[in-house]
């Protein structure tokens, strides 16, 4: 099951950052880096990512079962790029059937996979570092989104693991019934499309049960909201956009240097 | 506060032609403490919607009036609080405090204030946790309580409560009534929907009984009302007191053993269990929330693959392929031979009608054309959905829905009938003539085995109960 709760420890620095802070931070982070294709780069900023990662709290273990999904995208693209890529240059390092890798080619995979990894992980670090709840209130109270959709997908949200206990639920219900799918893709297929089916109008008819649940306590009728848990954009949120912006420009600064930088555009 | 006026009150959903409530006269006064009583259908949850404020003017057509202290229920609805069946889906946020909170921040009450009064409205209903409890973490009642916390937080002249422990085991139920009796303040009044009538009468001092074609049928004190309207109050399937059902208990020994289990068990959700199913006997497994029992039902369905000990089906029920455990059974064998009705009947529908969702097993076990016909025709007769045949499964009632997942499981004659909670919140009609074909099914020599909360159930039909503790 997908786990959205928070693991890092909250007393961590930057982890008792304002989550809309953090937020912006990343997404600073991850565009200015998105201007290169250069592995030198997306390198240094794994390097400044992963030495951060005790100010927010984060051991490096739990960061990699986090991020895992990852691991499988690098695997794909370094298959890919092996098995596809139209240019072959370089030195001939093995060379089975219609794989021929080089060593070009495996720069290019190597690059792909930094700049993957470099862009991605800011987002993992905020996430794994940030309460649901906290990242709603911030953003209605400090990024003016509209509580409307803030606290409505905060509780939408929260009825998401149920839907991998219904959908069991669902399937047994129906082999129960005499419904399987046995060998065959095609009947496999439209089980499969049945039951999602299924899934899909009991969870509307939970959101709409929800919604009403909502209304009823005063939701979105119009009156001036109030906060319970008042979060707070001080001057060090601002300092950690300004550093994010900071780093990642200085990881392609060096990139310059370097002369390996390869703008995205141009 | 909170004195409710209604003069030839009626609401009619758009796009349906029968009017869900209509011609309701009535005046309660603030701190009354009113039952409102009727058989399925006449319109109870429609009425308190529309005191709550819960129905557009667009969503429907409106007759009469409907005010709360002089106020139209849609302006007012600050003087309201309601409470609804389902825990899951009243309950907004991740942290307890945090839920009670919503309400008053939706209100714009100064931030100042929300927290002594979140503390306040979680003390009244009992709530035995701290504020950072996470709501995912409470059971049924629990989470209830804190709904009502969430309600009562809010400080409504006029309190509403839909069938709050329709969806809660007994003990859960008796947490919010007392919940309910501990926290109401003398001048609050108070509007409960609820068909298990003993349970709720120590809250009410007064019945309102709503006629299924229109208008109020009977209004007055429990003792007055019952007195002259509950027998046909009964007929109809509310649950009135000191009215006894009468048990249906096998009249012969059991038959061959059709099922055994030998330390079965699903660590951590079910301890190690050993038992025998028989033909022509009812067995009852009873038990705490928690215990396991709704996973015992799936293992000995044939649902759930046990990870200690063995399910095993004799010849009786399973002919030559005995040797197979039935989770490894081809889903059409299991079917002719292992009914399984699940606590939810919606997650059993598979398709558009009625007939065709009885029509499936049948057709699955491969029967002749003819043969299907003749049992779903029996079947919808024998459940009275015969009116209902071309009906989507997903638009009946509670009680409808059940009697149709019962029927379904039984469409394709298996020898064994596993059932969870058959009898969950239903009216008293339902609930009789559930027993009836459970004791039919029972003396023409099927297993029965029966997850239940209901005691009343367990008395009327079962002939052996197992009781299971928490693992």
């Amino acid at each position: 099951m997908i786990n959205f709760e928070p693991v890092a420890a909250p007393e961590a620095p930057l982890a008792r950052r304002n989550p809309v802070a953090k937020l912006a931070a990343a997404l600073v982070f991850s565009f200015i880096l998105i201007a290169t294709l250069d592995p030198v780069a997306p390198a240094i900023a794994i390097a400044v990512e992963l030495a951060l990662l005790p100010l927010f709290g984060v051991r490096l273990r739990v960061l990699a079962r986090r991020a895992w999904p990852l691991l499988v995208g690098a695997v794909g693209v370094v298959v890919t790029l092996v098995l596809f890529a139209a240019e072959r240059s370089g030195r001939v390092l093995v060379e089975a059937g219609p794989a021929v890798v080089t060593s070009g080619v495996l720069l290019t995979a190597l690059g792909l996979v930094l700049r993957m990894f470099a862009v991605a992980l800011p987002g993992v670090i905020v996430f794994a570092t940030t309460d649901p709840t906290d990242l709603a209130d911030a953003l209605i109270q400090n990024a003016k989104a509209p509580a409307r959709f803030a606290i409505g997908a905060l509780a939408a949200f929260r009825l998401v693991p149920l839907l991998g206990q219904e959908w069991q639920m669902i399937s047994m219900a129906r082999r129960a019934r005499g419904v399987e799918a046995g060998r065959n893709p095609l009947a496999k297929l439209r089980l499969f499309v049945s039951t999602a089916f299924a899934l899909l109008v009991g969870a509307i008819r939970r959101g709409t049960r929800l919604a009403v649940a909502m209304d009823a306590r005063g939701f979105d009728a119009g009156i001036p909201r109030t906060v319970a848990r008042r979060q707070r954009f001080v001057a060090a949120d601002g300092l950690l956009i300004a550093g994010a912006a900071v780093l990642a420009g200085a990881a392609l600064t060096v990139s310059v240097l370097l002369g390996t930088f390869r703008p995205l555009i141009g | 506060m909170g004195a409710v006026t209604l003069r030839g009150f009626g609401w009619r959903h758009a796009g349906r032609r029968a009017w869900a409530v209509r011609g309701v006269d009535l005046r309660v006064e603030a701190g009354e403490r009113v039952l409102l009583l009727g058989p399925s259908g006449a319109g109870k949850s429609t009425l308190l919607a529309a005191l709550a404020g819960l129905l557009p003017e667009d969503s429907g057509e409106q007759e009469g009036t409907v005010e709360i202290d002089g106020l139209d229920p849609r302006k007012g609805q600050e003087r309201v609080g309601i409470v609804f069946q389902d825990p899951q889906t009243q309950l907004v946020m991740a942290r307890s405090g945090d839920d009670v909170a919503f309400g008053l921040e939706n209100r714009g009450t100064p931030a100042g204030e929300i927290w002594p009064r979140v503390d306040e409205a979680l003390t009244r209903v009992g709530f035995p946790y701290p504020r950072d409890r996470p709501t995912a973490a409470l059971s049924g009642g629990e989470q209830q309580r804190l709904a009502l916390a969430g309600v009562l937080a809010l400080r409504p002249g006029l309190l509403l409560l839909d069938e709050p422990t329709a969806n809660l085991d007994p003990t859960g139920a008796a947490l919010i009534r007392a919940a309910v009796a501990g926290a109401l303040d003398a001048d609050t009044t108070l509007i409960l929907v609820e068909h298990r009538v003993a349970e709720a009468l120590s809250l009410v001092d007064r019945v309102v009984v709503l006629e299924p074609g229109g208008g109020v049928r009977a209004d007055g004190t429990p003792e007055a009302v019952f007195g002259t309207h509950g027998d046909a109050l009964a007929d109809e399937g509310v649950w009135v007191p000191g009215r006894p059902v009468p048990p249906r208990h096998a009249t012969t020994p059991p038959g061959d053993v059709l099922l055994t289990a030998d330390r079965l068990g699903l660590p951590p959700r079910l301890a190690a269990v050993d038992l025998a199913v028989r033909a022509g006997e009812a067995l009852a497994v009873v038990g705490p929330n928690g215990a396991g029992k709704s996973t015992l039902a799936l293992l000995l369905g044939g649902l759930l693959k046990p990870r200690t000990g063995r399910v095993a089906a004799t010849t009786a029920l399973a002919g030559g392929d005995e040797r197979t455990p039935p989770h490894r059974w081809r889903a059409p064998a299991l079917a002719r031979r292992i009914g399984s009705v699940f606590q939810n009947p919606e997650h059993q529908f598979v398709t558009n009608t009625v007939f065709d969702e009885l029509a499936l097993g049948p057709r699955r076990t491969s029967q002749p054309e003819a043969a299907v016909r003749s049992t779903v025709d029996a079947l919808l007769s024998r459940l009275r959905l015969t009116k209902l045949a071309a009906a989507n499964p997903y638009t009946l009632s509670g009680g409808e829905a059940r009697r149709l997942s019962v029927a379904t499981a039984l469409a394709t004659a298996p020898r064994l009938l596993v059932c969870d909670e058959p009898t969950f919140g239903q009216d008293r009609r339902t609930w009789l003539e559930l027993v009836d074909l459970f004791a039919e099914l029972r003396d023409a020599g099927h297993g029965l085995v029966a997850v239940t909360h209901d005691p009343e159930f367990v008395a009327a039909l079962a002939d052996r109960r197992l009781t299971l503790e928490r693992p």
